[in-house]
């Protein structure tokens, strides 16, 4: 649905995105992950149309972004961060007006709005000036204003910046009820936010894709093994050097020492669990064992290697940061 | 073409924001007045040439009354058309509304015509209301129809070149006010040009002449329709909106 191929942007001097390739298949959500900075906004404003990118191509349902850009155009909708709306205009007036701009057709129009008024939870505002709005019921209006034409392709530039936790969650929810029906990327630069409402990502950093896929899958790729917490009370050298010596067991970290207990990591091939083991051993040597956990690996981790791991070979490549 | 849409939205932000409401309002207001000194000026020039036929017979309502107000309006409406047109771009750059607005499937053209069009019309409008002043002329005294319905036709021509000049310059920068000093700025030297042109004399002379905006319209107010000057609105107009289209581009590469 959406395909990028080698899309580069230079404002002037500035590169902002650099060889940028990645697709989203139909159906799909996708995050596009980043640090501030990184040029997420300068994608999504060549996906959109906005503005043309200085080389590569962009291709959304099937349509190139600069040659074809009114097909394009019709089959998006578009919510770029600041989430400019016309701050003069009341809420359902407004969304008429996205309405007929988009070509939804006359007799259609009255339904569209009321149905993705309700879907947005503004009907009860649509007769306020959108500038009397709260940022929250601001955030749902551009999201509504997008919907509008109910459009093959979302593209939500960072739907959830500035608001509050709850309004946050509402829009997530939001947001992951349209996976299928359309096919969406939204950019962020909170991790917790990908894994809760993406299927797939696509990490940028400092305008070059770094990783993507389904987060998963890059879990996997980036964290091979699976990891065990584990506080006992017992003489460390020992209790390391055992647990080292269960068949799997990759490596044992010291976290701290707190009132005679040690905490470790244990690193341990992925489809190996030897927490059943360390139990055992545990009651063996007669060591008071106080906890002992499976750790998940989240995506910040991964975005943390990753993004430690570019900055490495950097360095080790002498090349220097632009 | 989906110029009506853009077009109703932008009547639509016309009467939400007072700003409207007060150009018209003053710019009858002063048309007002300037009608009414003219007329009083009038009535006692007629008056006195009641008891002296020899001026009497140079004394006329369309060149007493009109002409002095017609040239007087196109001097309000170098002041005020630029209040009405410096929000068209210039406020859609600054609240970032223009970044939803080229990403709708709506050429450019086509929002540039629908907010030209609104302008124009509210401007139509706005010119149509004074259409009460030869009306209370033509109450009292006999008016010719021609020169008035010329003279209106120039007002309008050169308004829609006002405009013109007017939403360029908004496309040209994020703040209005910057927009409305510098259309006014640019339609002065265009008007200034004429008084040059007394000056320079022979070839550099008429060119000057013929540059000038306001030199165009004295023709109108006099009854005269001569195609030269209907030409030169147009003209001034088309090119100052494909210069507003050529801006436009040019701001989708900045970015
Ligand atoms: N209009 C612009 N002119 C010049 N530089 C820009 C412009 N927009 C963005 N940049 C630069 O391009 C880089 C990427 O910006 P952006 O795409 O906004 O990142 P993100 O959305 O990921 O925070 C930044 O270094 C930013 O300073
Ligand atoms: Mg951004």
């Amino acid at each position: 649905m959406i395909e990028v191929q080698g899309l580069t942007k230079q404002y002037g001097p500035v590169t902002a995105i650099r060889d940028v390739s990645f697709s989203v298949a139909p159906g799909e959500i996708v995050g596009f992950l980043g640090p501030n900075g990184a040029g997420k906004s300068t994608a999504m404003r060549i996906l959109s149309c906005f503005m043309p990118a200085t080389s590569g191509t962009a291709r959304v349902a099937g349509y190139d972004v600069f040659t074809q850009s009114m097909q394009v155009r019709r089959r998006i909708g578009y919510l770029p961060e600041s989430v400019p709306l016309y701050t003069d205009m009341r809420v359902a007036p407004y969304l008429d007006f996205v309405a007929e701009v988009k070509g939804v057709a006359r007799g259609e129009r009255r339904r569209r709005v009321a149905d993705v008024m309700d879907r947005c939870m503004i009907a009860d505002v649509q007769n306020r000036l959108i500038g009397q709005l709260s940022k929250g019921y601001r955030q749902r209006v551009g999201l509504a204003q997008a919907l509008v034409s109910d459009p093959e392709v979302l593209i939500l530039d960072e739907p959830t910046i500035g608001l509050d936790p709850r309004q946050i969650t509402e829009i997530r929810s939001l947001i992951r009820a349209l996976a299928g029906r359309h096919t969406v990327i939204l950019s962020t630069h909170i991790l917790p936010e990908v894994s809760m409402v993406c299927g797939g990502v696509v990490i940028i950093n400092k305008g070059a894709i770094v990783a993507q896929g389904p987060i998963d899958t890059l879990v996997e790729q980036f964290f091979p093994t699976a990891r065990v917490e584990v506080e006992i009370v017992g003489p460390p050298p020992a209790v390391r050097e055992m647990i080292r010596a269960i068949p799997g067991v990759v490596s044992v970290h010291d976290e701290a020492t707190t009132n005679g207990a040690g905490r470790y990591v244990v690193e341990s091939a992925r489809e190996r669990d030897v927490r059943a083991e360390i139990s055992r051993l545990a009651a063996q040597q007669q060591w008071s064992l106080l906890e002992l956990k499976r750790v998940g690996t989240t995506l910040e981790e991964v975005f943390i290697r990753i993004v430690a791991g570019e900055e490495a070979s950097a360095v080790a490549g002498g090349e220097v940061a632009p | 073409m989906k110029v009506w849409p853009i077009f109703k939205k932008e009547m639509r932000l016309y009467f939400t924001s007072p700003v409207a409401y007060v150009v018209v309002m003053i710019f009858l207001l002063i048309a007002g007045y300037f009608f009414y000194s003219i007329f009083a000026f009038f009535t006692l020039a007629s008056m006195q040439s009641a008891m002296n036929p020899a001026m009497a017979r140079d004394l006329n309502v369309t060149d007493s009354v009109m002409r002095p107000l017609f040239s007087n309006v196109s001097v309000i409406l170098l002041l005020l058309l630029p209040l009405l047109t410096m929000r068209l771009f210039a406020e859609e750059r600054r609240s970032g509304t223009i970044e939803l607005l080229l990403t709708f499937p709506v050429r450019d053209g086509a929002v540039l015509i629908g907010k030209y069009l609104a302008a124009f019309a509210l401007y139509a409008v706005m010119l149509g209301l004074t259409v009460l002043y030869p009306g209370i002329v033509a109450y009292f005294a006999r008016l010719e129809t021609g020169p008035v319905f010329t003279g209106y036709l120039g007002l309008l021509l050169m308004g829609a070149a006002f405009i013109a000049v007017g939403i360029f310059t908004s496309s040209l920068t994020e703040n209005q006010i910057v927009a409305a000093i510098t259309t006014f700025g640019t339609l002065l030297i265009f008007w200034i040009l004429g008084w040059s042109a007394d000056y320079a004399g022979g070839a550099v002379g008429r060119v000057l002449q013929h540059l000038s905006i306001l030199e165009h319209n004295e023709s109108f107010a006099k009854g005269v329709l001569d195609t030269k000057d209907i030409i030169y609105y147009l003209n001034f107009t088309i090119l100052a909106l494909f210069l507003a289209l050529r801006s436009l581009e040019a701001r989708r590469w900045k970015g």
